[in-house]
């Protein structure tokens, strides 16, 4: 499978972040293998087989893993913003989102 | 040229389950900011999500309450993007194998009159696309010039999110739907419908297109319609600027807007990240979800009775008017509040218009909802039986009925404690006419010589007498024998 700069650089920027020229290079070429080598799996007769997002189901288990409604505690207020770099107010802050036009 | 509005909704509403979706945190709202929150739904490296069974229940009684079909299995998957309400990066979500899909609602929706009066209501149905079950996202308040401050609350609440198919041909079927969607939700108790806390939202989708014409115009979607009627309003409004646009030969893009109340428009809503590729997958923290054909039953066995089909009874059963069947079956409360009251009264109609009319007013004035009446149902439909039985006039009645809405009395105690009743008893009536007429002799003698014209005055006088408890009816025609019987 072919895989472009162009197809990187999007990834990345969907991904939020950046990379040099040279890195980006390197990932295409890396993209290209790593997908060519998944499409030996195209080899397989996979026609009527479901796609399978997990190896286990419930179904073929005894249940559906719940958690009962039960309001367990939280976490305190300081250590919630612990690693927040400058809370405000009791909150999380930072930079403005959204603007008018 | 004519212009036609297609319109959809997207509506979110928060469950009410105790705990959050994916964590044990409290779902209760209005708690200091980021202290509902722990390593789950703050997305800590290292945490994983469990799901709440009750979440999922009444997901499922949404999707049965408005006709979906509900999946065997379905599948979470995660909706990427990077907001800063999102801790994690994506939100869980569902997206193909949604919980439920081709739902309708059957809603009783009308069209506004030029004067604003809703006529010619009639049922009509709305088709529903999808139904599936997600995490909310954390709150971000903009108040500050600079700053956005995010509080994490919010975040893993769990919400069902209801996507109509393009059915809505005026913003007036838009409410309708809305409004229907509400109050099932609130009827089968797995929403408190609260819009102006956002424990309901709504989305809508609108474009406009030439009449008669198949393809559809440039869709815009509208976010922040925090009650139904700014729902109404917006699109109103964006459907007049939509056709506006067109019709000075402009062309529209595909955007999001909001809307401003204050300004009573919608603007151009613009954010930073704009990256609307979400590359969904599914989620591998969690099993798909089944559900047994025993759950559903079980679910299924405990719907109540859902707001048309209460509309529907109420109308055949009490044959009570379209209009008033639907103000008495509005919510659950008013609707029970009703049938309690009309099982002592017997009386349907009556019922009706003492909670339509008195009841309302006041607890209008008061501010209170009607599961907060301080007149239970079982004293109005008391005091409804009261005058049908003629021991209190109408006017009485009115009296007696402010006295109990202020004191929570039953009508007997306020009638017992006022001395206000109907006085039928014919003789006691006789003595009052006899004394009426002994020192009106004038008058008498008048009547008499034909001035039948004064009868007015005779009744006037007896109701005098009687501090007006008299029977009208009774007085009328005792003091017709007695002036007539010389």
């Amino acid at each position: 499978m072919k895989i472009s700069c162009q197809d990187v650089e999007k990834i990345a920027r969907l991904a939020n972040l950046r990379f040099e020229e040279q890195e980006i290079e390197a990932f295409r070429a890396q993209f290209e293998k790593i997908l060519s080598y998944m499409e030996t799996l195209n080899e397989l007769p996979s026609e009527g087989i479901p796609p399978t997002s997990h190896p286990v189901l419930p179904s073929r288990n005894e249940s559906n893993a719940f958690r009962e409604d039960d309001p367990k505690s939280s976490l305190p207020q300081d250590e919630v913003l612990a690693n927040a770099p400058r809370p405000g107010k009791g909150h999380f802050r930072v930079p403005k989102v959204i603007e008018k036009e | 040229m004519g212009y036609e509005a297609i319109m959809g909704l997207e509506v979110h509403a928060q469950l009410l389950t105790r705990s959050k979706i994916f964590c044990g945190c409290s779902t209760k709202f209005g708690a200091p900011p980021n202290t509902n929150t722990c390593p789950v739904c703050l997305g800590m490296p290292g945490s994983l999500p469990v799901l709440n069974r009750e979440a999922v229940g009444m997901a499922v009684k949404a999707a049965l309450a408005l006709g979906c079909h509900v999946s065997a299995q379905s599948i979470f998957a995660r909706k990427n993007y990077f907001y800063p309400d999102l801790p994690k990066g994506y939100q869980i979500s569902q997206y193909e194998l949604p919980l439920a899909q081709h739902g309708q609602a059957e809603v009783y929706s009308g069209e506004r009159s030029a004067a604003g009066k809703i006529v010619n209501r009639k049922l009509k149905k709305f088709r529903i696309h999808r139904l599936h079950l997600e995490e909310d996202a954390g709150k971000s308040v903009h108040d500050l010039a600079e700053d956005t401050l995010v509080n994490m609350n919010r975040c893993g609440v769990p919400l069902i999110e209801i996507v109509s198919e393009p059915d809505f041909r005026s913003s007036q079927e838009a409410y309708d739907y809305l409004d229907y969607l509400r109050r099932t939700l609130i009827y089968i108790g797995v929403c408190d419908g609260n819009m102006e806390e956002g424990s309901l939202r709504c989305d809508a989708n609108v474009s406009v297109r030439p009449s008669g014409r198949e393809a559809f115009g440039t869709k815009i979607e509208i976010k922040n319609l925090n009650s139904l009627r700014f729902v109404q309003k917006a699109l109103d409004y964006e459907i007049q600027r939509q056709v506006q646009v067109l019709t000075s030969g402009g062309q529209l893009r595909q955007e999001t807007r909001l809307w401003d109340e204050n300004n009573a428009c919608t603007y151009v809503m613009r954010s930073k990240e704009e990256a609307h590729d979400y590359r969904y997958f599914p989620e591998p923290d969690l099993l798909p979800l089944e559900i047994d054909a025993a759950w559903l039953e079980e679910i299924r066995a405990r719907l109540p009775e859902l707001p048309e089909a209460k509309r529907a009874r109420f109308v055949s059963q009490y044959h009570l008017s379209d209009d008033s069947a639907l103000f008495l079956t509005y919510s659950p409360f008013m609707a029970d509040y009703f049938e309690r009251a009309w099982r002592v009264s017997g009386n349907a109609i009556a019922t009706s218009n003492w909670i339509m009319g008195d009841l309302t007013r006041d607890l209008k004035v008061f501010g209170r909802e009607i599961d907060e009446s301080p007149v239970s149902a079982e004293n109005l439909g008391v005091l409804v039986k009261i005058v049908g039985s003629g021991q209190l006039s109408t006017t009485m009645a009115k009296q007696v009925f402010e006295e109990m809405f202020k004191t929570g009395e039953s009508p007997e105690s306020v009638v017992q404690r006022t001395g206000m009743a109907q006085i039928s008893d014919e003789a006691e009536l006789q003595r009052v006419i006899r004394r009426v007429m002994e020192s009106n002799r004038e008058q008498v003698q008048a009547y008499r010589g034909g001035k039948i014209k004064l009868l007015g005055f005779f009744v006037g006088q007896v109701m005098k007498e009687t501090r007006g408890q008299a029977n009208p009816e009774k007085v009328n025609h005792l003091l017709k024998r007695e002036l007539e019987s010389s």
